[in-house]
């Protein structure tokens, strides 16, 4: 059963799993995370944090992307459970 | 023969270039579409009696004009219709490659969807109905395994086909949901009333553009009808008010939103299958669990770039030994054969050690390049730019300006030439400019000698400790003004690092050499007929104005009298004796040659202000030389200490020399190795960077890097002055 809980991805931990929920990025970096596949009701999955923590690596649609945390900040998320 | 054009699409990562490669093999050609670096890949083949004719567009994930890529692509498809689009997708990822393919279907290009990777389909467990997906898109669907040729005829049968066939553009019409529909219809309405832009773009495209808000679409619009224009994008204008304020959204969100809607919808319907138990843990996750590990990550990342530097330059060393051998060999001969003089000297001075010079680095920059192409096609460039991101925004620049650093020679001995070459895995144009203009920092291999000479000389003693002083100077100079030129002259947000970790694979044989031929030819090509041009003008410069005839008279007057002298002697130890200063007479003579030409008579004029940072104007010459290659320094510094000929590897005498020399110390020592660490690229690097950014800023590097150089030189040089 998972729990909501509204976040963005920064506070998301390694092996995190969440859904967007919105994307608030304006203009070029938008665009960019949208063509990304980065769109509300996305899974994404956490997989790792580049060695000073930044940038943030996560799967989405079977691949893995990475991003700043400022860019992430844009992203909100609904946290999962972690049993689910 | 007139032939079908066939396009070749898709993302970066989807095996595009390897099918482009397999199908078209050799017969390929390369350049750079105009005015950017964009590489233009064209191949073609015969294939049941049908000359085909393909361009590989560069990879890109989608149709915006984000990128420099994403625009070519799309200009390539408006301005030369292609025949159909060949869209390759990697079909493990399906549900994010069919964003573009949905885009070329909304612009109305034929497209055929090519599922590449079907192996790794297969290997996962998964299945995908290709029919299904066929009828679900509209458009033929094919499944290939490019590194293996897997599908390879039924592909070409198809694009052959649907060549024939000819088939009009027409534009996929999805629904982007109630609020965005009817303005889409009003726009259409508009632009097809008013044949606005209609010649060159379908007309529901165009409206989308509009919606999204399209920069280099709304300038084009502007140009063609600036009243249409405002209307249109008043229009749009109306709809992002409404929908911020009640969605909270933009129209182009809501878009790409509709998107990815239509694609899990379709793909929801049975096309594709995965298998009961999910193994999520694959090799690549299992890879990156070491090797983009907080500890191990940069530790195996530091071993790896010093491996590859061994390794280019243990294996690089003798075919350019072979090389070396074989351009001296040359001037040998040719200086044999050809009577002495002027032409004798440009030939051989001039054109067979400049040029060869040049091409005796080739071997270097082929290894370096192969390696270079194997972590790049590998997927592990992308895990170095992940973990060495954040140092680098730090300062201006990005993860992926690690790579041309450090082939810069930010391990000591590297080459700059390729290092600016390597800068064009950047994809974002402001970090690219100043990685490229701060590259040259690096201590190269060519300024290595004069180091080694300078520190022979002054600081024999401290040899490791000041070579890796050298090398953080280096990069704590080029972090610096990187940082210095991101804030003034380059100034700019950041470019998002929204970056895929590609998985690891195993890089096919054909991909790496064609991928490092192609660079090295046109390393060749460009950087060789240019050098050739400036080895003829430093020629000249070093030969004319000659000394008076006088002079020269006086000097032929004295050698035939020590020669008389020579041949009436009555000892042998007489002989060796005036051996010796008839050797030293011609020495005395060449450094009387070079005092008079111009760039010796440059050398004395800069003495007055070159004086500042402790440079003598022997020094200058050197200098002055090392601009066209820093090889050149040492040896150019030999000639002026009049001692002819000196080997770079064994400066021994030169050395003694310089310590000698009341104009050196310590102080002087460090100055000029600080100066010829920044001061101006090398002619060929100039050259590459001038293709990589614009003339204009090569030029800004010549003569801000001397600068810099000689203002850092000049203060050590004034400090150390006044406090020794």
């Amino acid at each position: 059963m998972a729990i909501d809980m509204s976040a963005s991805i920064r506070q998301l931990n390694v092996h995190d799993k969440a859904t967007i929920t919105s994307v608030t990025a304006p203009g070029e970096m938008g665009r960019r995370l949208r063509d990304m596949g980065l769109v509300p009701g996305t899974e994404i999955e956490i997989i790792g944090r580049a060695p000073l923590k930044d940038p943030v690596a996560l799967r989405l649609r079977g691949f893995t992307l990475t991003l700043r945390n400022n860019e992430a900040d844009y992203i909100h998320v609904d946290k999962k459970d972690a049993a689910s | 023969m007139n032939g079908y054009h066939v396009a070749f699409a898709g993302n970066p990562n989807a095996g595009k270039t390897t099918l482009f490669n397999n199908v078209t093999g050799a017969r390929q050609h390369v350049g750079n579409y105009p005015g950017i670096t964009v590489e233009r890949k064209e191949g073609s083949l015969v294939f049941l009696d049908t000359q085909l004719n393909i361009l590989d567009l560069p990879g890109c994930y989608s149709l915006t004009a984000y990128t420099q890529e994403e625009l070519v692509a799309r200009q390539v498809l408006v301005e030369e219709r292609p025949d159909l689009v060949v869209n390759v997708v990697d079909a493990t990822k399906l549900e994010r490659h069919l964003y573009l393919t949905l885009q070329f279907m909304e612009l109305g290009v034929p497209v055929l969807l090519t599922l590449n990777m079907m192996d790794d389909v297969r290997n996962k467990g998964m299945s995908i109905d290709l029919e299904k997906l066929s009828e679900g898109l509209g458009c033929p669907v094919l499944g290939t395994v490019a590194r293996s040729g897997e599908g390879k005829p039924q592909l070409l049968q198809e694009i052959v086909a649907m060549a024939r066939e000819q088939q009009p553009w027409k534009s996929l019409e999805l629904s982007y949901g109630p609020d965005i529909d009817p303005v889409l219809e009003q726009l259409v309405a508009t632009i097809e009333h008013h044949q606005f832009l209609t010649q060159r773009y379908p007309s529901r495209w165009l409206a989308i553009k509009y919606l999204e808000d399209d920069e280099h679409i709304l300038d084009q619009g502007r140009l063609a009808n600036a009243e249409l224009a405002a209307e249109l994008e008043k229009t749009v204008e109306g709809l992002r008010h409404h929908c911020e304020k009640t969605l909270n959204s933009f129209p182009e969100a809501i878009i790409a939103d509709y998107r990815y809607g239509f694609i899990h919808a379709l793909l929801k319907q049975g096309i594709v299958s995965y298998p009961e138990q999910i193994d999520r843990m694959d090799l690549t996750d299992n890879m990156d669990k070491i090797l983009t590990h907080k500890f191990f990550g940069p530790t195996l990342m530091m071993a790896l770039l010093y491996l590859m530097f061994q390794i280019t330059f243990t294996l690089g060393d003798y075919p350019l030994q072979v090389l070396e051998l074989l351009f001296s060999w040359l001037g040998e001969t040719v200086s044999n054969l050809l009577p002495d003089g002027y032409i004798q000297s440009l030939v051989v001075s001039g054109i067979i050690d400049g040029v060869g010079g040049v091409l005796s680095f080739v071997p270097l920059i082929v290894i370096m390049f192969i390696m270079i192409a194997f972590l790049e096609d590998c997927g592990y460039m992308a895990r170095v730019a992940y973990m060495m991101d954040k140092i680098f925004r730090t300062f201006g620049l990005h993860g992926s300006s690690v790579m041309p650093f450090i082939i810069s020679g930010g391990i000591a001995g590297g080459c700059a030439v390729p290092g600016v070459m390597a800068a064009r895995t950047l994809r974002s144009p402001r970090e690219k400019l100043a990685t490229i203009l701060t590259a040259p920092f690096m201590p190269c291999g060519a300024k290595i000698p004069v180091f080694l000479l300078l520190i022979g000389a002054f600081f024999s003693e401290y040899r490791p400790l000041i070579m890796f002083s050298i090398t953080l100077t280096a990069w704590a100079m080029a972090l610096l003004v990187a940082r210095l030129l991101r804030s003034t002259l380059i100034r700019g947000e950041s470019t998002p690092f929204v970056m895929e970790l590609p998985p690891y694979r195993w890089p096919t044989l054909q991909g790496i050499l064609i991928h490092s031929w192609e660079r090295t030819w046109e390393y060749i090509k460009k950087a060789g007929t240019v050098i050739l041009a400036i080895s003829i003008l430093l020629w000249l410069a070093m030969t004319f104005p000659k000394p008076p005839t006088s002079i020269t008279a006086a000097f032929e007057q004295q050698r035939i009298e020590l020669e008389q002298q020579q041949a009436t002697a009555n000892t042998e130890e007489a002989r060796v004796q005036i051996g010796h200063e008839l050797i030293l007479l011609s020495q005395e003579q060449s450094l009387t040659a070079l005092k008079s030409s111009a760039a010796g008579r440059l050398g004395q004029m800069l003495e007055p202000i070159s004086q500042w940072a402790g440079f003598n104007w022997r020094t200058n010459i050197a200098l002055i030389g090392g601009v066209a290659a820093k090889e050149v320094i040492v040896s150019t510094l030999g000639t002026a200490y009049s001692l002819g000929e000196v080997a770079s590897d064994s400066p021994t005498s030169l050395v003694e020399r310089i310590a000698k020399d009341s104009d050196w110390n310590r102080v002087s020592a460090v100055s000029a190795m600080l100066f010829v660490l920044l001061y101006a690229p090398c002619f060929v690097t100039i050259v590459v960077m001038a293709r990589e950014t614009s003339w204009r800023w090569a030029c800004f590097a010549l003569f801000f890097n001397t600068a810099v150089a000689f203002c850092l030189s000049t203060i050590v040089y004034q400090t150390g002055q006044h406090l020794f």
